[in-house]
């Protein structure tokens, strides 16, 4: 499976601690809140990438073994729960558990693909924030759009976007992800 | 700039010896809180070494200057880089352990047990990382060994050593916890493959079935190896009388524990069994027996001299699970809230019994971590 990324870092063959240093060098080329792929062949790599990102504050989203290769996939921490929101329509994630189903309904998920890869709300679409100005055409204009990203901030300035295409019904939905309790799945 | 080794073995030598050392393990903290090197006089910090990739300086203030630091992590890599570190910051005595968390898993340290009649010697081989136990018999030029680990090149080597012939492997049962080297070694050196044929049902390979009362002699001199059918670990647990002074008691009874009935899953069956084996058969025997098992859990198990041994009598006053007198309390001390199971068991048993072939890789992955063998 090729996940969409910002930047690809190659450590295959190389042994521990050789990994985390490479990848901990490669997060200061990204900007914060882009997704970085690492690719290691180093089986205990996965526990440790897993463990550093916690302890470093990014966001590690998953692994995905092809043969010998384990591909990770980690997003550069952003800060971005801090961020004011101003969108006006704000549901919580209990309502949207609750009408998520519904035919006039539309679950947008504007997170990264990769964080959208390893968990997502069933009936959600995925375009991340950064293609939704060239991809709105995608989207019925006639439904209700519940938008979802890890904690509510990304989600923010999408449904601000899309208001300003001249959406009506569009909401914010607070928390997001992070705290989702429902149903989901992967890719 | 270089650094000083430490190896594995000689980290053996100061657990068995009782000495000092400052273990500075630089694994995750899931992975130390799960396992480490355990020895009676060792000193611990855990932070994992992604932590120090910007430097030492925050936590040097919790190493001593005036001790030997002994750096280790899962395979001797980062152990290296953040020795390196400390070398820089003055201190003097660090080492790194050479080949880390993977080699301590895998070393084995041979003990000479006692010596056999007739010139015969018995040799306990202490996995002492991982807490399992296996043996050789030696007599007249010739070698019968149990419950051998797969690091078999040990064997065949010290076997080599002594100018011996290994003729006879024996597994006193389908082990779950470790990974089995008897059919290698008995490929190898044309050795016998002996097994408990109620375990074997499933095994993908020719062995010769081991059953209650069998006596094998090993070299000319009647060392004699006598099979006594104990099921409870598992349904073919065997164990052996060697030369009339050993009982091995495999994963049934241990020095401060007994062996649980559940990793095959069938912990109501076999629990009367485990009782009947302990209570019953092992109580016929003469309390003289020396007990070696093919584990141990804890370092105070160990004696002065490195060995894991202790006579049977003594294990009917002093071990908790050989004095539970109500049966029902008996059933549910092995049956309830048992220790979590080994790290991959399934998969052990499945390569024990030869169904699957994993790399050497994959086969140290799968035996990572402690041994869960006992209850208390």
């Amino acid at each position: 499976m090729e996940l969409k990324t910002d930047l690809t870092l190659d450590a295959k063959g190389l042994a521990c601690p050789m990994p985390i240093v490479k990848t901990k060098k490669t997060m200061k080329d990204i900007e914060a809140g882009q997704v970085l792929e690492i690719q290691a062949t180093d089986k205990g790599s996965k526990a440790d990438l897993e463990a550093w990102a916690k302890s470093a504050g990014h966001q590690y989203l998953g692994t995905i073994e092809e043969g010998d290769v384990l591909k990770h996939y980690v997003r550069k921490s952003s800060g971005e729960e801090e961020q004011e929101k101003k969108h006006p329509n704000v549901v919580n994630n209990e309502d949207l558990d609750a009408l998520r189903k519904n035919d006039d309904v539309l679950v947008l998920d504007v997170r990264e693909a990769a964080e959208y890869a390893f968990e997502h709300i069933p009936e959600a679409t995925s375009i991340p924030l950064g293609e939704l100005e060239e991809r709105t055409d995608e989207l019925d204009h006639t439904k209700n759009v519940y938008i979802v990203c890890r904690t509510g901030s990304r989600s923010d300035l999408a449904a601000q976007k899309l208001t300003e295409k001249g959406f009506e019904n569009v909401y914010n939905v607070v928390p997001g992800m992070s705290e989702w309790n429902g149903e989901t799945t992967k890719l | 700039m270089t650094v000083k080794n430490m190896t594995v073995k000689e980290i053996t030598n100061k657990v068995l010896n009782n000495e000092e050392l400052f273990l500075f393990d630089v694994r995750t903290e899931d992975a130390y809180q799960d396992w480490k090197i355990e020895g009676e006089n060792f000193s611990y910090l855990n932070v994992p070494y992604f932590d120090l990739l910007d430097g030492v300086e925050e936590i040097v203030g919790q190493l001593p200057r005036d001790k030997e630091i002994a750096v280790v992590c899962a395979k001797g890599g980062s152990s290296q880089m953040v020795a390196e570190m400390l070398v820089e910051e003055g201190f003097e005595n660090v080492y790194s352990v050479e080949g880390g968390m993977k080699a301590w898993s895998e070393h084995l340290e041979p003990v000479k047990v006692n010596d056999l009649k007739d010139g015969g010697e018995l040799y306990q081989f202490v996995r002492i990382g991982k807490g399992c136990l296996s043996y050789m018999v030696v007599s007249n030029g010739e070698a019968a060994i149990i419950d051998s680990t797969r690091m078999t090149d040990v064997y065949v080597d010290f076997a080599k050593e002594l100018g011996v012939k290994i003729t006879n492997v024996f597994d006193t049962h389908l082990h779950a916890d470790h990974i089995s080297g008897g059919r290698k070694i008995a490929e190898q050196t044309g050795a016998t493959y002996w097994l408990p044929p109620e375990d074997a049902g499933e095994v993908t390979f020719d062995y010769q079935p081991l059953r209650d009362g069998d006596h094998v002699t090993v070299g000319n001199t009647n060392i004699d190896i006598h099979a006594l059918y104990s099921p409870g670990h598992t349904k073919g647990s065997t164990s052996f009388v060697v030369d009339d002074q050993y009982l091995m008691t495999g994963d049934i009874l241990f020095i401060d524990s007994i062996g649980r009935p559940d990793l095959a899953g069938k912990a109501d069956d076999w629990v009367m069994d485990l009782r009947e084996t302990l209570y019953t058969r092992y109580k016929e025997l003469s309390d003289d027996l020396i007990v070696l098992p093919a584990h141990f859990m804890i370092m105070d198990e160990l004696n002065e001299d490195g060995t894991v041994a202790e006579k049977l009598g003594t294990l009917f006053e002093k071990n908790h699970g050989l004095n539970i007198d109500d049966q029902e309390e008996f059933r549910k001390m092995v049956t309830e809230n048992l220790p979590p199971q080994p790290n991959a068991y399934q998969e052990i048993r499945e390569t024990n019994m030869g169904k699957i072939s994993p790399d050497n890789e994959e086969q140290r992955e799968m035996e990572i971590g402690p041994n869960r063998c006992a209850v208390r």
